[in-house]
């Protein structure tokens, strides 16, 4: 029998301090994360599964049927080359689903440890990097992302490492401030009395505590990332493989929408909301559950 | 007003109507879907001009009960049962108009943190206005009356303050401000809900002397909650002990502290240290066990899984409210047994003497500390000078701004101090900071801080907690470590079954003695006990000082025991450093410190404590407020305040040394002795 | 605070004097010459070679970061490659359509994101709550041109009543150009809803929570004078400071949605100098971006230190 701390009855017990089932199970309990999951898990599907679900293969280009309203055949019409959008819609999933997710990770791991490091060491070092963060954060991301992309070219690699490396200088921000108020507890100061190195009171005392944290950067960080990366193939920087992308293709059929094919551009436009705001719903769930 | 009258309706036409009835009230909370009580068939009246106080530990349900009478309770709470009544009208039965009047005219409330209840955008003089306002009088008038009100809470110079924020205000003076808020409607209730446990000693002390007199000006009836027996009994008529959620035993309160009739009022009277009381000889006595969690319902009387004389009835049936004298009722079987509660730890312990050693075991020689905040210096140590000798206990008192927290920090390498400090150990001068520190040294300088919750790592395992300073500094493995391991874990008294756990999965108490279990881990010469018992309840507290008094004598270890509380200090230390403003006052043995003569601040900080005995010593009162630490005064920092200034002149332009005034007794003051123990032996103010 | 504010304005200083490098040594950084680039690709090399000299791309870095950053300090942004006309007046204008767009945009943001956020702030963690603020959040994170593109599917071919582009045929009157920015506002309202909404949310639970809205109310007033005496002042510190770096980016951030709607504002600008290798033009334009930025965070700070108290006077005991 363990022995309950007993805290005043007046605490409204919301603080995920006191909970007592593992965090799996209480984010499964809101109906925000489970509808976000289940959209996310969609998506993740047609990714991997994409070009065994689609109804046509979506690089068939059919020069008799370009331009298609959605019908029976053709749920979402077909775009100015004849390609059936349905199928470009589903496996279009994928090169997101790789570039962002994998950028995110990038971005936080980088970000973690650059923020450990700047919280707990602090002095000098802290003071020039935080400034060269604010001037590179002066820039709206978008115009820092493109002009990189515009320098080193597209290619997944590099709209990776670029995106990346954006997130780097968000992600510490705020793992900084995390550290700056474990900082202030006393654990700190007690491990440092037995003579802990800073490599281990950082690693090992603090950063288990900012981990909730970093999760929940990393979910939110996630939707910016799509969003990078639509915006990217949007304007023109999108990775140029033969596989369907939602952001070129909206690139490439978007000024059609003045003659009235609204189709081509509509659904993926929808694809890509409805991808981020299936992982909104889940970043804002488990906000609740690890910071609420 | 007897509490066994409560249950008849007040007749409007007759006697003045009690300021506040309760009757079987029960308050519970949804948390996760299920019911808990945080207030079971409570039942309380308050008369008219009577100040009645809540006494409790945590968990108790007084800050609830203060919740339900003003209707404020949080959107989860309810009255679930029992009714109220504030002179002689139902809050509970009010729309939202009444209920608004109620508050504006007849119940007003002050809190714990009085910087916080204090809007921080807006003026301190309008918001004491803002309650004018509310009676209906004009802007104008408004601000006049809270000017009057403000000197009559004594704020000099009421017209400076009311143009000041809230945080330009030191804390004394903030809670003045809002008790001018509190009373400027003239209710008939006034509840205080702990309102001077932020505050220093001597302030509390002020502010508690004003509460009282306020109360006989305005004819107000007090409800006073806090834990803190000794306020209680210097502030109350009438007292009632609250335990998870349950009255069980009221009376007036000098009664009730004298001859308790209820065996959990008993157990906390003796976790207090009193005047006499020593770590070796009259110790205190630990009520075993732990708190039940909040809205645990059982059959039975709720205290009888932690009481020594429980017999199989009360283990059966929860015993009714009993008539015990006049006015006085105790939720007890057995009440008539409780004068002679047998005691879970023995009164008196055989503790090593401390053996002549030929050198302290730290020596401290003019160690300074100085800040810099907004480009101002602000000196925290000034020129200390103290040996601390080996199987001591060195008690370190003084209020904010003393610089006891910073000397304990200095002195484990945590902050460097300036430059010309010399901080020896055993003869050898330490690093300045921790890094350039040896490994021996780490080993023999540790802490246990004053907040667990704080101090543990909430992600780390007991074990890992414990065992990380018996690997890292002791240079134990295997076996060894095992063995070590479990030998610690029994003297701080847990058992192996914890050390699995999370810090959030133990009590208050509990976890305190992993922190000092860590401390002891690697075998340190001095530990710095840094308000170790702050944080808890007062029936944990006594536990935890008697485990700090026996492990010392088991591991040889020498204490510096830092604390605001006196009666701690008296009850632990061998002698004592009383800090001011940075600087040493006075340095000596407990009993000649406590005694006299002492140094004038000593002195007015000794009669500011409130003492449970009831003994009524004549007040020291200080003038001011603490000065700032950025431009402390000329000569002696504390001539600013000091009853005793010389008319000479001395004080005020030369700083007095530290200078024996008796064998082993230092002082910084410039009255010579004689003349110092003539004055106050005889009490003499001038 | 005056103390502070001299602090934070050198801060400031020593940022911009950071970005300036960026900027430059960034447009370093983007391959092609720019004098091939402007003479194409058949040009003789020799011809090549002789522009470069005059364009200055041949000199050493450093002199040339110093004639440009003192050449942008005295207002002479350099000429531009692409169009072989003065940077400036280009920019100017650039920048003028940019702010009317994000005048309107702000217009009807703040006042619906502050009210969207209070209400959500006052009906904490009931289904009002969770609607705004997933609302909010979901809106802030569908790209411009997701949103974009709905609402010219829906406005302009569908229901026919909106135009398309956003520049109205010049000349046109104050309403025509409104109505002309309209759509293009939309999906700045959407992103910016999410973020303005959720930080007055914060603030406004914050200080509901307080110690000192528990003593106004249990002083006797009314909920809706302690919400509005007590609880707005305090609550609206953290919105300004949003709202005002996020003017910051309404001025810079603005390529997608200017693309989608054809309008030469200063994030198209931005994008075809990127795009044509054009240095003068993307770095004045990239510089510009980045000094409205700063000046709106420092902005937010000023206001921010003068509308708290405690920054404003500090303690005085």
């Amino acid at each position: 029998m363990t022995e309950i701390v007993a805290m005043p009855p007046g605490i409204v017990a919301s603080q995920a301090e006191r909970r007592d089932q593992p965090v799996w199970r209480m984010l499964l309990a809101r109906p925000t994360f489970v509808t976000g999951a289940v959209m996310l898990l969609f998506w993740i599907a047609c990714a991997i599964f994409g070009t065994a679900i689609a109804p046509h293969n979506p690089l068939a280009q059919q020069l008799l049927a370009t331009n298609h309203p959605p019908s029976a055949a053709h749920w979402f019409g077909t775009d100015q080359l004849g390609r059936d959008v349905f199928s470009r819609v589903i496996v279009g999933a994928r090169s997101i689903l790789i570039i962002a997710p994998l950028a995110t990770v990038l971005g936080t791991v980088l970000g973690t440890a650059l923020g450990l490091a700047l919280g707990y060491l602090g002095g000098i070092v802290d003071l020039l990097a935080s400034r060269l963060v604010e001037a590179v954060l002066a820039l709206p991301a978008i115009v820092v992302i493109f002009l990189f992309v515009v320098a080193l070219g597209v290619s997944t690699i590099t709209q990776i490492l670029v995106i990346g490396f954006i997130f780097t200088p968000l992600i510490a921000r705020t793992v900084r401030s995390a550290v700056q108020v474990e900082g202030q507890l006393d654990y700190v100061p007690a491990a440092r009395l037995l003579g802990e190195r800073p490599g281990r009171m950082m690693f090992v005392e603090i950063l288990p505590n900012v981990i909730p944290t970093v999760l929940v950067e990393f979910t939110v960080r996630l939707g910016y990332a799509i969003f990078a990366v639509a915006t990217l193939a949007f304007l023109g920087f999108g990775v140029q493989l033969s596989t369907p992308n939602w952001g070129t293709d909206i690139n490439a059929n978007y000024v059609l929408l003045g003659a009235g094919y609204w189709w081509e551009t509509l659904f993926p436009a929808l694809a890509i909301a409805s991808l981020i705001i299936a992982i909104n719903l889940v970043a804002d769930s488990t906000e609740q559950v690890l910071a609420g | 007003m007897s509490a066994t009258a409560a249950s008849a309706v007040p007749d409007p036409a007759a006697e003045p109507q009690a300021a506040v009835q309760v009757e079987h009230l029960d308050v519970s909370y949804r948390v996760r879907g299920h019911d808990r009580l945080a207030l079971r068939d409570v039942s309380f009246t308050i008369g008219r001009n009577e100040s009645y106080g809540l006494v409790g530990e945590s968990g108790s349900g007084k800050s609830t009960a203060a919740l339900a009478l003003t209707r404020y309770l949080p959107r989860n709470g309810r009255v679930s049962a029992g009714s109220i009544l504030i002179a002689g009208r139902d809050p509970l039965a009010m729309d939202a108009a009444e209920l608004r009047q109620l508050r504006a005219r007849s119940v007003s409330m002050v809190y714990q943190e009085p910087g916080k209840a204090l809007n921080p955008g807006i003026r301190v003089g309008r918001q004491v206005a803002e309650v004018y306002e509310l009676a209906g009088l004009g802007r104008a008038e408004a601000m006049e009356r809270s000017a009057a009100m403000l000197s009559k809470v004594q704020i000099s110079d009421p017209g400076q303050v009311m143009k000041r924020y809230p945080h330009q205000l030191s804390g004394g003076m903030a809670q003045r401000a809002v008790i001018a808020m509190a009373l400027a409607a003239e209710p008939s209730l006034l509840i205080l809900d702990e309102p001077t446990t932020a505050l220093d000693a001597t302030v509390e002390a002020e502010v508690l002397d004003l509460v009282a007199g306020l109360r006989d000006e305005f004819d107000t009836s007090l409800l006073f909650i806090s834990h803190n027996l000794a306020v209680i009994a210097k502030m109350c008529d009438r007292v009632g002990v609250l335990y998870a959620g349950e009255l069980i035993e009221e009376g007036p309160a000098r009664q009730v502290f004298d001859q308790p009739r209820h065996p959990y009022t008993m157990g906390l009277l003796r976790c207090i240290p009193r005047q006499g009381q020593r770590k070796d000889h009259g110790r205190l006595d630990a009520i075993p066990g732990f708190l039940p969690p909040p809205g645990q319902t059982q059959a039975g009387c709720i205290f009888a899984p932690r009481c020594p004389i429980a017999e199989q009835r009360c283990r059966d049936a929860a015993p009714p409210a009993f008539d015990v004298g006049p006015g006085r009722s105790s939720r007890c079987y057995l009440h008539a047994a409780t004068a002679d509660l047998p005691r879970n730890t023995p009164v008196d312990v055989q503790l090593p003497s401390l053996a002549e050693a030929a050198r302290p075991i730290v020596s401290i020689r003019n160690l300074s500390k100085t800040f810099t905040a907004h480009g101002e210096a602000v000196q925290a140590l000034a020129r200390v000078d103290l040996d601390i000798e080996r199987g001591e206990t060195l008690g370190l008192v003084g209020e904010s701004g003393s610089g006891k927290t910073t000397l304990a920090r200095t002195l484990l390498g945590l902050i460097p101090p300036d430059d010309s400090s010399i901080i020896e150990l055993d003869g050898e001068p330490l690093g300045a900071d921790l890094r350039q520190r040896r490994r021996s040294q780490l080993k023999a300088l540790q802490i246990v801080f004053q907040n667990p919750d704080s101090a543990l790592n909430r992600r780390h395992t007991v074990r890992r907690l414990i065992s990380r300073p018996l690997t890292k500094l002791a240079g134990l493995t295997g076996s060894a470590l095992a063995e070590r391991l479990t030998d610690l874990v029994r003297s701080v008294r847990m058992e192996t079954r914890h050390l699995p756990l999370r810090p959030r999965q133990l009590s208050g108490g509990l976890k305190q003695r992993v922190a000092i279990a860590r401390a002891f881990g690697g075998g340190p010469r001095l530990v710095v006990c840094d308000e170790p018992t702050s944080a808890l309840d007062v029936s944990v507290q006594a536990a935890i000082l008697n485990l700090l008094a026996d492990l010392q004598a088991k591991e040889q270890v020498t204490y510096l025991f830092i604390s605001h509380d006196l009666g701690l200090v008296r009850y632990l230390a061998d002698r004592i450093a009383v800090l001011y403003l940075g600087r040493v006052m006075e340095l000596g043995p407990a009993e000649r410190v406590f005694s006299g003569p002492h140094h004038p601040y000593t002195e007015a900080l000794l009669s500011a404590v409130p003492s449970l005995d009831g003994l009524r010593t004549d007040r020291i009162r200080l003038t001011g407020e603490i000065p700032s630490a950025a431009s402390p005064p000329t000569g002696c920092v504390f001539h600013t305040r000091c009853p005793r200034r010389l008319a000479s002149g001395i004080c005020e332009s030369t700083e007095p040394p530290l200078a024996e005034v008796e064998p082993g007794h230092l002082m910084s003051c410039h009255i010579p002795i004689d003349q110092l123990t003539n004055l106050q032996s005889n009490k003499r103010m001038p | 605070m005056a103390y502070y504010l001299l602090r934070r304005l050198g801060l400031a200083v020593v940022t911009l004097w950071l970005l300036s490098i960026i900027v430059f040594f960034a447009g370093q950084v983007l391959p092609g010459n720019p004098a091939r680039s402007i003479l194409g690709p058949l040009a003789a090399q020799s011809a090549v070679r002789a522009l470069d000299h005059q364009l200055g791309v041949d000199r050493p870095l450093a002199t040339q970061y110093w004639t440009w950053i003192t050449g942008m300090l005295h207002g002479n942004m350099g000429e531009s490659f692409q169009y072989q006309s003065p940077v400036g007046p280009l920019l100017r204008a650039a920048l003028t359509n940019s702010a009317k767009l994000a005048a309107l945009a702000l217009v009807v943001i703040i006042p619906l994101g502050i009210l969207g956020g209070v209400v959500a702030s006052l009906n904490a963690g009931r289904p009002l709550d969770r609607i705004i603020s997933l609302t909010g959040l979901s809106a802030a994170t569908v790209p411009e041109f997701v949103s974009g593109i709905v609402v010219i599917v829906i406005f302009s071919v569908g229901l026919r009543i909106l135009p398309a582009s956003a520049e109205a045929p010049a000349g046109s009157s104050f309403l025509t150009q409104l109505r002309y920015l309209i759509l293009p506002a939309v999906p700045l309202v959407f992103v910016l809803f999410g973020y303005i909404a959720r930080m007055a949310r914060a603030g406004t639970i914050e200080a509901l929570e307080s110690d000192y809205v528990r003593t106004a109310t249990l002083k006797g007033l009314k909920r809706r004078v302690v919400i509005w005496r007590h609880v707005l002042r305090n609550s609206m510190l953290p919105t300004i400071t949003v709202i005002a770096t996020q003017t910051g980016y309404l001025i810079g951030g603005l390529v997608v949605v200017e693309t989608l709607f054809n309008y030469q504002g200063i994030g198209n600008l931005i994008y075809h100098a990127a795009n044509s290798k054009d240095f003068p033009m993307l770095e004045a334009g990239v510089l510009t971006v980045g000094v409205i930025y700063m000046v709106a965070t420092l902005a937010a700070d000023v206001a921010t230190t003068l509308l708290n108290p405690r920054l404003r006077s500090g303690a005085i005991r």
